[in-house]
This record gives structure tokens, C-alpha cells and sequence, in this order.
């Protein structure tokens, strides 16, 4: 591992308490490193487990993944979905031999922009410690979204009709 | 929409602009170094003009984009600025004046989330190159959307008969829409009610809000639910079906005169733990207070003779009007409305958590709310000021600041409102007693007008005041001159000296706390409340009582402790952002939704139980799933769970967040040849 290695993380935040954390960090002038890049989606719930894979193999070192606290979700519910893709992720995950830190999920509302910049900072620091993912960049999850089942020779044309 | 591939190679022309912000980005982040980056490494994605600007806001940026549009034939546009919760409506509304559909624009923080946070200018401007790029990748799979336009209902919910929802049924009624005012005590009136006095100007508190409350009670427009509670609210903005209980009166509101008789004849006392604080009896039968509205009283079953014990009904038998009806039962009532205030107000801290100050435990330790009964002409005691004896009329007292309050132990929070709550009980105290009063503050805040006058006032009369937080109330006397007294321990810091002060009587300034269900209320209504329980403002500055929630607003102390001309203003204030929403008939909303490819969707209904707003529906014949466009709200949680990839979202498709993964990494794949050609 090389002495300067500085991870690449990509976090996905929640439109309605995340993301407002993360604009309330910066109104604050609060400060954390600058290896995080911030994805914006309307829900914790919106975050398909192949966005996570998807960073990873595109060089991310590490996904933070923030929504609304259980309870105050902004669609009622839906971070408690949110939350069991995750643990069922953080499984698959392990089976892949991606160390737990790399993949992190942390409640912030609007109001924790304070939080959100000390979470980042604590996450960024324990990758840096466990060092690059080195996963082979290739088109495993590439192609995900291009399949189109009607041209797959996998399913039957009964399947379809 | 679909995700289709092929729209990579539609050839899209993107404009990129990157805003100085003054010198609020460009200060951290070498903006014309993101600008020319974007300019030449990003040609391959479809960048065709890249420009800096030192405020892209300005109606210079503005047109600036507008003119590239038009001339250079975009047919995207990025802006790298300040947060889209800021600015994401202006560079929309410029891109649409020049042509282009407003959803074709993506704006990416460069402000927020970049120069303000951190301090390496290197790091910031790569980093801000990264975000670019994800824009630019993200905003190729832009399609065109149009706003979706729903109709307003013209009727209002307001939960809450405080001053705070009063103010704001009577304004929206005054203009002439329908209200529902649902109030879960049997009558209006709030802690408002409750109070004898208001400061500074020291005017009788019944007298200012029983006219208003009389107009609620007769107002055309205004369909009063007391001893009602919300339990249900569904729809979406605009347009809510919303189900309160109304609780059994036992009375019938039809037939009852509000004579007052069958309170007079019911045998059964109650101490009265809400509106008399605990210091006065009310009966089983009960209006909590003469200048209740509506007049109507409510029987409390849980105390009801009858209800416990199967005979009485001495109200039914003195009832001259037979309004008394034992039969009746919880009766669930729907109504329609198009927007929602919520002002459910506040809950009193309680006393007995701060154990050394002894509420609860010595007898003459009052709470704020118990000494605004006590001297309450309409109270308990009509307003004399006596000790719990009733009789004693005390002749030293000490009023505590900040209980619960600016307290670690507690809360953190001011509550705005007991520093001119304890000069006001001061006075009170001094001029009816002629007692030596004092004062024990951390800090005297007496911000607003005429408060600060009122605090001269009270100086000058006498009043004691101790800078210090109090650290016990104890009734061990010591000294010579303690016996019989309560003893207040406080280092007095302008002195730098503990002092023991023996008093006759203590009032505990306890502070405000969020009603003990806000985190329900908060779930119920779609909305959400900070980790104290507040509810959360759509922004502290500029939009104070607008939510996250559309059409859903909040007034009062629900949002905050605040007194009553703050209370007030916001009940006006939210009236007015809702009346703006009736006048203009129908609302625009962003066009971000789900939607189902049913040639996809193999009808497996694994989203159909994921949605909280009902909006998927299963249709059994065809075995295909479809989304309501109206209900769905657009979380896109059934987009992730979908294994077949059938339902895709506007504005936040797979492929548009994907793109902007790659992006955003982009510029680790080729690090090292970038940071040599810097």
C-alpha cells in the first residue's frame, strides 16, 4: 500500500435529509475531507444495491450511504427498506471479500450537517487505513442496466408475451 | 422513459458553466481551471462550451446560458454553483426562456459541497472537475419532462386551537375559504387560556383572545372539531382526505344551550391536571373553563359516576333541553382539504425531572403554569397569591430562569419565553402581595419591542435579580431565619459568593418541550421533526413555516418555543402561503415519478407492498403492475426492489444515476496524466 494512498468515496444522500445535511455542513463552513463525492437521490430507498456495486467497481474505495433516521423518513417508511438492502448487501459483500468499513450506512437529518462532516471524516480515515479496493475494473455491473430480457436468448418467448 | 442505451451516441451539445460565486467558490477552487478542464477533456461526452462566470445567478449568467441555447444550439446545460435547493428553479426557468425543457438542466454543487467545505485548493478543484463530470455524464440521459399540474383543494386543516391555529383559521376564513379547525381538548383557546396576564403590556389574556375565539366558534366558514383528533391522512398535495375522531361528548351539541346546570349538579370532583395545572376541581361533566368555545361540555367517562358505576346520570335528570345522550359513540368524520397547518403548540417541561429544585416534593415550589392559575382572577384561588395552605400570603418569593432550559442535563435549547415570563410574575408578585421578589437568571434576555422596557420597569420597582443558576431548593434549615422556609442555594456570580436565600414560596420557570407525541404527529402528517422534537421548517430563515412537505405548513410553538406575537404572526403567516395556493387554483409539481414498462414487469409484486402512498396497483387480469402518477410521490423505492428492471423513475432513472457514478470517478482513472497536466 502506498505511503499517500487517498481513498475515493462516493456517498448517496437523501434529498430531503442527508443532502440538506451536507448543504448545512457546507453553509456552516464545517470541514471534511475532500475524497467524498455526493450522489443525490429523493430517497434512501431509491439506492439500488448495483449503484454500490457499480461505485466499487468503477474505483470507489468506499460507499457511504445516509438517509433520513428511522421514523422520519420523508416517503413515511421507506429508509426501513432502505436498511434491509443494505444489511442483505453488506452480506453479499462479505462474500466478496470487501471489508465491512468499505461500506457504511448512517442516518443524518437536515438539521446534522455537523454529523454528516464527522461521519465522512471518520469514514474517509478508516478506509485510508485499510487502503484500495483493487478491484479489477471490468464490465461486470457495466452492462447491468443495457440487458434488455426481450433480446435474451435466456428467456423464452412464452416468458414475454 | 426507458433507459435506452443508445441515447449515449444522440450526439447531445452540453453547455458547462462553472460560477465563481463571488469569491465563495472561486476562493477555494480555481474555477477557471474547471472551465477549461470541462472545455477540452469532456468534448468526447458532448461538451461543447465550457465558461466561468463570477455570479452565473445573475441576470448576466442568465443570459449568458440563454444565449449559448439560442447561438450555439445546446441541447444540455450544467451549472457547477451552489446547492440545486438554492438555485436548481432559476437556471431551469432561464434554460425554458431560451427554449429548452427546464428538466434538461442539472445543477451540480460546487458551493456546499466543495469550496465551502474544504480548505485545499488543488484537492477542491479536482474534486470539483469530478463533480462536473458527473453532471455532464448524468445530464445526457436527461428526457424532457413537464410539471405536473394538480388542483387545489380550496378547504383547510388546522390542527391545533392555540392562538397560534385560531389566528390561522380566522385569516383563511376572513378571505373566505372553508376551514376545519380540530382541536383535541373540549375547547379552543390553548395555553393562552390558560394565562392571566401577557407581557410587557400586561393586558388581561382572556380579554384579547376570548373575542377571537368567539369568532372561530361563529364563523360560516369555520367547522370547529374540539374533543377531535386527526387519525389519518391520506392524499397528496392539494389534495388530502383526511379522518378525525370525534370523541363522544355525551352530549348532544344539537340540543345543549351551554346552560351550565348539569356541571353545577354532577356530584363527581375532579382535579383539573390540564386546565387548572392541578390546582383546581372541575366535575365529571365539565367545560374546562366559562368562556369555553363551543359552550358545549364533554363528560369525562374515566371519572363519570355513571360510566364507572352504572347509576347517576344527575346531568341527564337536571338537563333542561334532554342534550344528554350516554349513548352516543366515537363518530370518524372525512373531510377533503387542500393544505394542512399544523400548530399543536407546546408541552410544559416538567418540574419534577430536575429533582434538587423539589417540585412535586416541597409543598411551595409552584410551576410556572401553577402560578399563572394561582393568580388568575378566573382561578383556583381568584387570584390571590397564596401558598399551597391557600390562605398564607407569602411574603418573600423567588422565581427560578431556565428550568429544563440551557441545561445539558436537559435541554439545550432557550425557551424564548421564561425571562419575560419571570419579569412578568414579578410584578405580578410585587403589586398584588407587596412580597420581595427575586430573580434568578443566567442571562436576562429580553430581545423584541417593548421588552426590554418592561425588564426597567420591574428593576425599578424593587425586584430582586441573582445572576446564577440555582443549584438546590431544600427546606433544611441551617441558619437563623430558615426555619419554616425553603432555602435557595445559588452562587451568585456577579458577586462570586454562594448565597442562601430563604423564601416563602419558588416559582419554577420551566421551559417549553415539544408535545410528547410531535414524533407521531410528525409521521402521521409526512413530515419531519429535529432530534428535540420540533418540527423541521422548510428553512430557518426564509421559509419558516412551509415543511418539506407540500402543503403541509407549520405556526406556532410546534415549530419552536416562541411567545405569543411570534405564535401569531406565523398562524398569519402560514395562512398567507396557503391562501396563495388556493387563489392560484391548481399547483405545479415536479414531474419525478415512477413508472411501470408492462412489457417488462412479469407481475412477480415485489413492489407492490413497498409503496406507503398506495399509488401501485396490481392489475389481476392482465398480471401486470401499474403507478398512479398522482399518487406516487417519487421515492423510487420500487424502482431499486424491481428485479426485472420494469419500472423506471424520471429524473433519477438508473442510467442517469450510473452516468453520474462513472463521472464522478472519471477522474480517478486517469489521475495521474491530469495532475501532470496541471
Amino acid at each position: 500500500m502506498s505511503q499517500d494512498f487517498e481513498p475515493t468515496i462516493i456517498g448517496f444522500t437523501c434529498n430531503w435529509c442527508s443532502y440538506r445535511a451536507a448543504d448545512l455542513a457546507g453553509t456552516a463552513r464545517l470541514k471534511y475531507p475532500p475524497n467524498i463525492r455526493l450522489v443525490r437521490l429523493m430517497c434512501s430507498g431509491r439506492l439500488d444495491p448495483t449503484f454500490v456495486l457499480k461505485a466499487l467497481a468503477g474505483g470507489a474505495d468506499g460507499v457511504l450511504i445516509t438517509g433520513c433516521h428511522p421514523g422520519e423518513c420523508h416517503y413515511l417508511e421507506q429508509n426501513y427498506k432502505a436498511l434491509r438492502r443494505y444489511l442483505l448487501l453488506k452480506r453479499t459483500l462479505a462474500q466478496m471479500g470487501i471489508e465491512p468499513e468499505r461500506v457504511k450506512l448512517v442516518w443524518a437529518s437536515a438539521a446534522e450537517g455537523a454529523k454528516l462532516a464527522d461521519e465522512i471524516t471518520k469514514m474517509v480515515a478508516e478506509v485510508r487505513a485499510i487502503g484500495p479496493l483493487n478491484w479489477p475494473r471490468g464490465d461486470g455491473v457495466e452492462n447491468i442496466e443495457q440487458e434488455d430480457l426481450t433480446q435474451s436468448e435466456f428467456v423464452p418467448e412464452e416468458a414475454l408475451a | 422513459m426507458t433507459n435506452n442505451p443508445a441515447s449515449n451516441d444522440k450526439q447531445e451539445r452540453i453547455g458547462v458553466y462553472v460560477c465563481h460565486c463571488g469569491s465563495n467558490i472561486a476562493g477555494t477552487v480555481d474555477v477557471e481551471d474547471v472551465a477549461n478542464w470541462a472545455g477540452k477533456q469532456l468534448q468526447d461526452q458532448g461538451v461543447v462550451i465550457a465558461r466561468d462566470n463570477k455570479f452565473m445567478c445573475s441576470s448576466s449568467g442568465q443570459e449568458l446560458i440563454e444565449n449559448d441555447i439560442k447561438e450555439l444550439g445546446l441541447t444540455r446545460v450544467v451549472v457547477a454553483a451552489c446547492s440545486p435547493h438554492l438555485h436548481e428553479q432559476t437556471f431551469r426557468t432561464a434554460c425554458n426562456r431560451a427554449g429548452m425543457n427546464p428538466y434538461l438542466c442539472e445543477l451540480v454543487s460546487i458551493r456546499e459541497q466543495v469550496s465551502w467545505v474544504h480548505t485545499d485548493k488543488f484537492a477542491a478543484t479536482e474534486k470539483s472537475k469530478a463533480v462536473v463530470s458527473g453532471g455532464v455524464r448524468r445530464v445526457v440521459h436527461h428526457q424532457p419532462l413537464e410539471q405536473l399540474h394538480v388542483p387545489i383543494h380550496p378547504s383547510t386543516l388546522v390542527v391545533g386551537g392555540g392562538i397560534s391555529g385560531i389566528q390561522a383559521a380566522l385569516e383563511l376564513a376572513d378571505a373566505g375559504y372553508p376551514v376545519y379547525l380540530v382541536e383535541r381538548e373540549p375547547s379552543i383557546g390553548g395555553h393562552m387560556a390558560q394565562f392571566d396576564k401577557t407581557f410587557p403590556t400586561l393586558d388581561c389574556s382572556a380579554c384579547i383572545l376570548t373575542p377571537k375565539m368567539v369568532s372561530v366558534g361563529s364563523h360560516p366558514k369555520i367547522t370547529l372539531l374540539t374533543w377531535s383528533e386527526v387519525t389519518q391522512v391520506e392524499g397528496y398535495v392539494g389534495n388530502f382526505t383526511v379522518t378525525i375522531r370525534k370523541k363522544a361528548r355525551y352530549v348532544d351539541d344539537e340540543i345543549c344551550t351551554g346552560c351550565g346546570i348539569c356541571q353545577e349538579k354532577c356530584p363527581k370532583k375532579v382535579i383539573d391536571q390540564i386546565y387548572e395545572a392541578g390546582l383546581g376541581y372541575r366535575k365529571a361533566i365539565y367545560t374546562p373553563f366559562p368562556q369555553a368555545v363551543p359552550k358545549y361540555p364533554v363528560i369525562d367517562r374515566q371519572n363519570c359516576i355513571y360510566f364507572q358505576k352504572g347509576t347517576c346520570k344527575a346531568c341527564e335528570k337536571f338537563c333542561p333541553t334532554n342534550a344528554i345522550d350516554f349513548t352516543q359513540e366515537d363518530e370518524l368524520i372525512t373531510v377533503q382539504v387542500g393544505n394542512i397547518i399544523l400548530a399543536t403548540g407546546y408541552d410544559l417541561f416538567d418540574a419534577r425531572r430536575v429533582s434538587q429544585y423539589g417540585y412535586g416534593r416541597l409543598a411551595n415550589v409552584f410551576s410556572n403554569l401553577e402560578f399563572e392559575r394561582l393568580s388568575n382572577a378566573a382561578g383556583p384561588t381568584n387570584g390571590n397569591i397564596v401558598l399551597r395552605d391557600g390562605v398564607t400570603v407569602p411574603k418573600t418569593v423567588g422565581i427560578v430562569h431556565c428550568v429544563g432550559s440551557r441545561d445539558r442535563n436537559f435541554n439545550n435549547y432557550c425557551s424564548v419565553i421564561c425571562c419575560m415570563q419571570g419579569l412578568k410574575f414579578a410584578h405580578i408578585v410585587h403589586e398584588r402581595t407587596g412580597a420581595t421578589v427575586y430573580n434568578f437568571y443566567i442571562d436576562m434576555r429580553t430581545a423584541y419591542k417593548a421588552y426590554d422596557e418592561f425588564y426597567q420597569r420591574v428593576l425599578e420597582e424593587g425586584t430582586l435579580f441573582v445572576r446564577g443558576k440555582v443549584a438546590e431548593i431544600s427546606d433544611a434549615a441551617r441558619l437563623p431565619g430558615e426555619e419554616g422556609k425553603l432555602i435557595i442555594q445559588v452562587e451568585d456570580t456577579l458577586v462570586g459568593k454562594q448565597r442562601r436565600i430563604p423564601v416563602d414560596m419558588v416559582i419554577l420557570s420551566s421551559g417549553l418541550e415539544p408535545r410528547s407525541d410531535s414524533k407521531e404527529l410528525a409521521k402521521l402528517f409526512g413530515i419531519s421533526c429535529s432530534a428535540d422534537g420540533w418540527l423541521i421548517e422548510k428553512h430557518p430563515k426564509l421559509d419558516p413555516v412551509a415543511t418539506m412537505t407540500e402543503s403541509v405548513f407549520i405556526a406556532g410553538c410546534v415549530q419552536g418555543p416562541k411567545d405569543i406575537p411570534a405564535s401569531v404572526v406565523q398562524g398569519s403567516a402560514s395562512a398567507a402561503r396557503v391562501l396563495g395556493r388556493i387563489q392560484q387554483g391548481e399547483i405545479a409539481i415536479e414531474p419525478i415519478r415512477a413508472s411501470v414498462d408492462e412489457g417488462k414487469c412479469s407481475g412477480c409484486r415485489i413492489c407492490n407492498d413497498l409503496c406507503p402512498f398506495n399509488a401501485i396497483l396490481f392489475h389481476a387480469d392482465r398480471k401486470v403492475t401499474e403507478i398512479n402518477p398522482a399518487l406516487c410521490q417519487g421515492c423510487g423505492t420500487c424502482i431499486a426492489a424491481c428485479p426485472a428492471g420494469a419500472i423506471s423513475g424520471s429524473g433519477f432513472s438508473d442510467i442517469q444515476v450510473l452516468s453520474q457514478i462513472d463521472g464522478l470517478l472519471l477522474l480517478d482513472i486517469d489521475h495521474s496524466t491530469l495532475t501532470q497536466a496541471v
